[in-house]
């Protein structure tokens, strides 16, 4: 199968054919149903989709913290796990997810920040605490010294005052400064990817505009990858390099920004598209919805999940079988695309 | 802080104060005024008693002055040390007591940190494991628990310990150190006759702080600070134990003022099935043979304990919880 080739450099983070379902009672959530992509060293990847459709399931796939009952039930996770000086391709779906490699992987080497800053820190711990502890978990530094690093990552992020910010708790702090103090965390370690989820999503805009700022910044600094998962596409056009378009558990349409913006190929993403204001909608006109609800996780289309709600449905083909994500063409391999409009039913059931 | 630490020390006072108001009223319900019925009680005794020493006590009470001004005359004896005259056992209510305050506190702590000890594993382990067989066991046995009341099963406990272990049941001392002086000995058989009591009292508000633990827990267990801790590299035991338990524990402390107060409660009805030297029984005499002073002393010392318990877990609560710490500052 083909992925998506960036440049000539060797990604650092290669997902493929992730599948992550929760086991429940009720019945099987197919929360991450076969997700494929990849991140290099100072690139960002945005991870876009609506809400449910599996983009927090596979960020916490990758670090390993599904809780129960959830699991990952196949596919790759590949990493450059660096050790001893040396780089180490590892499966992280592999791995014991509590064993030593994964720890010091979780947090040293892919970090992660998260949408609500407030909720996400212990309310009864002060920040600083909290940040010396992941300072120390991933390095010999002593108590004293873990605190001056905090103080000096607060500043990094643009926080004032920083020696007495240690000594507060989250409540005492506004949103913004909270998801500064959130990432001076997530860069304890000098992580080499680090994935945001929905971090400005809880933020007012002009702090907002600050944090992505920040996360640019930072990224030029220290050369990490990012993960930037979101449901703004504002957001994915100002920060991203490649775009993961993702639906129902699914990447349905994987490309450069350009691409993806300029060049959308999949139903879905064109909708998607259409539903940002002012990019190509008219003033006053009423912005395309996508018809339909998402289905429930439990009842899964069978064939394209995409196709009941989709307006070039092919019938007979979408309903019948299960599209896969591929090159567009053989020359244009920059744009991946799952859809029976540009390939042909290859799996066997019909 | 310190505001909030005085107001919350004066409501424990103006608590005390409406407990002490109470115990008056038991001090007065009886007909008659109390120097009557004593001086009735010491003639059927054969005692002599002149009009003299009656009026003087009648002084001393104020009793021919109105119920507030007798009210406020008691509370100033009760300041000097002077808590009155039991008529059942003919002697000072200090006298009467004697130990047996104590040993309430000790029954009743030992009861609470029993509780404690034993709520806080399981409370986790139920919640960690919701759904497991080891969560629905103690959900059982959590059940009989607070079904079956303190007495009922201070008599079943008795009878196993008679039985199985023939151990010496009922009461907190071997004979030979019940009137013996207090020694390393004697404290050493009074923690032996522990058990049992603490059991007993403690059984209910176990349950009952298991399903607070787990149902805090359960809530806590759902919030982002704990991927936060996890997404950090902490194992996930660790991350448990240092972030949602931490937390849980709030509601855990500021629950114990409700346990501890149906401790000392049921320590009374407990205390007699089990016949210990703790200030239940003789309420109980006291009550039955209208024995004012005895009574109301009783009262308001079994409420000093709550009051105080309460006001305990308020602080180290403002210790556990710097939002309320937080708040208090505000506000
Ligand atoms: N603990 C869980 N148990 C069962 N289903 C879950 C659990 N966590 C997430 N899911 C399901 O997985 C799907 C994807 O969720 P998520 O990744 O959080 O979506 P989003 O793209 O909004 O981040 C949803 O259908 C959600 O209901
Ligand atoms: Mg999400």
């Amino acid at each position: 199968m083909a992925t998506l080739a960036a440049g000539k450099r060797r990604p650092l983070l290669r997902v493929h054919n992730l599948k992550t379902y929760f086991f429940p009672d009720e019945g099987t959530v197919r929360a991450v149903d076969g997700a494929s992509f990849e991140v290099c060293a100072g690139q960002t990847l945005g991870i876009v989709g609506e809400s449910g459709c599996g983009k927090s399931v596979t960020a916490r796939s990758i670090l390993r913290i599904v809780e129960h009952p959830g699991e990952i039930v196949e596919g790759e996770i590949r990493y450059l796990h660096r050790t001893d000086g040396r780089e180490v391709e590892l499966d992280l779906a592999q791995v014991s997810a509590d064993g030593r490699e994964m720890r010091q992987i979780r947090g040293g080497e892919i970090a992660m920040i998260f949408q609500e800053p407030m909720t996400s820190f212990s309310p009864v711990h002060p920040i600083g605490s909290q940040i010396v502890e992941a300072i120390r978990l991933h390095s010999p530094l002593g108590k004293r010294e873990a605190r001056e690093r905090a103080a000096d990552l607060l500043r990094q992020v643009g926080i004032s005052r920083a020696e007495a910010r240690l000594n507060e708790y989250a409540y005492q702090l506004s949103g913004g400064l909270r998801q500064r103090a959130m990432i001076a965390m997530a860069l304890s370690a000098e992580p080499r990817v680090l994935i945001a989820d929905e971090p400005t999503t809880a933020l007012d805009v002009t702090t907002q505009a600050q944090i992505l700022d920040l996360l640019r910044q930072l990224q030029t600094d220290l050369g990490m990858a990012i993960i930037l998962i979101t449901h703004n596409l504002g957001v994915v056009a100002e920060m991203c390099d490649n775009v993961v378009v993702m639906y129902l558990g699914r990447v349905v349409e994987e490309g450069s920004v350009d691409a993806i913006f300029h060049n959308p190929k999949h139903p879905y993403t064109r909708l998607l598209l259409q539903s940002i204001p002012s990019l190509y909608s008219e003033a006053r006109v009423p912005l395309p919805t996508i018809s339909g609800a998402i289905p429930h996780p439990y009842n899964r289309p069978e064939g394209c999940p995409f196709h009941d709600r989709c307006p070039q449905f092919i019938p007979g083909t979408c309903d019948r079988h299960v599209p896969e994500l591929q090159a567009l063409d053989e020359r244009e391999s920059d744009q991946l695309v799952s859809c029976f409009l540009y390939h042909e039913p290859t799996d066997e059931r019909a | 802080m310190a505001g909030w630490l005085i107001r919350r020390t004066l409501f424990a006072f103006a608590t005390l104060w409406a407990i002490s108001m109470l115990s008056f009223v038991v001090i007065q319900i009886p007909p008659g005024d109390y120097v009557t019925s004593y001086i009735a009680q010491l003639q059927a005794q054969g005692t002599i008693f002149t009009e003299h020493e009656a009026q003087a006590l009648r002084d001393l009470y104020g009793l021919d002055q109105p119920v507030i001004l007798q009210y406020f005359r008691w509370l100033g004896l009760m300041a000097q040390g002077n808590f009155g005259v039991s008529f059942e056992f003919n002697r000072p209510v200090l006298d009467v007591i004697g130990d047996r305050f104590l040993l309430t506190i000790v029954v009743s702590v030992a009861a609470l940190l029993l509780t404690w000890i034993v709520a806080l594993p399981i409370g986790i382990y139920s919640a960690v494991k919701q759904y497991s067989i080891g969560d629905y066991a103690f959900t059982f046995i959590g059940f009989i628990g607070l079904a079956v009341p303190g007495f009922l099963l201070a008599l079943v406990l008795m009878y196993f310990g008679f039985v199985l272990f023939d151990a010496n049941v009922g009461g907190l001392f071997s004979p030979e150190y019940a009137q013996a002086d207090w020694s390393w000995d004697k404290f050493w058989d009074l923690m032996q006759h522990m058990p049992i009591p603490a059991l007993a009292l403690g059984l209910a508000g176990t349950a009952f702080l298991i399903r607070i633990m787990r149902a805090n827990l359960l809530d806590e267990l759902r919030k982002p600070y704990l991927v936060t801790a996890r997404a950090k590299g902490l194992t996930n035991n660790r991350a448990v134990l240092k972030y949602p338990v931490r937390v849980a524990l709030n509601p855990f402390v500021s629950i114990v003022p409700f346990v501890l107060r149906d401790i000392v409660g049921g320590s009374v009805i407990v205390s007699i099935v089990l016949s210990l030297p703790t200030v239940g029984p003789i309420l109980l005499k006291s009550l039955i043979a209208q024995d004012s002073f005895l009574a109301g002393t009783i009262i308001l010392l079994l409420g000093v304990i709550t009051v105080v318990g309460t006001l305990i877990s308020d602080i180290l609560l403002v210790i556990l919880d710097p939002r309320i710490k937080f708040e208090a500052r505000g506000g």
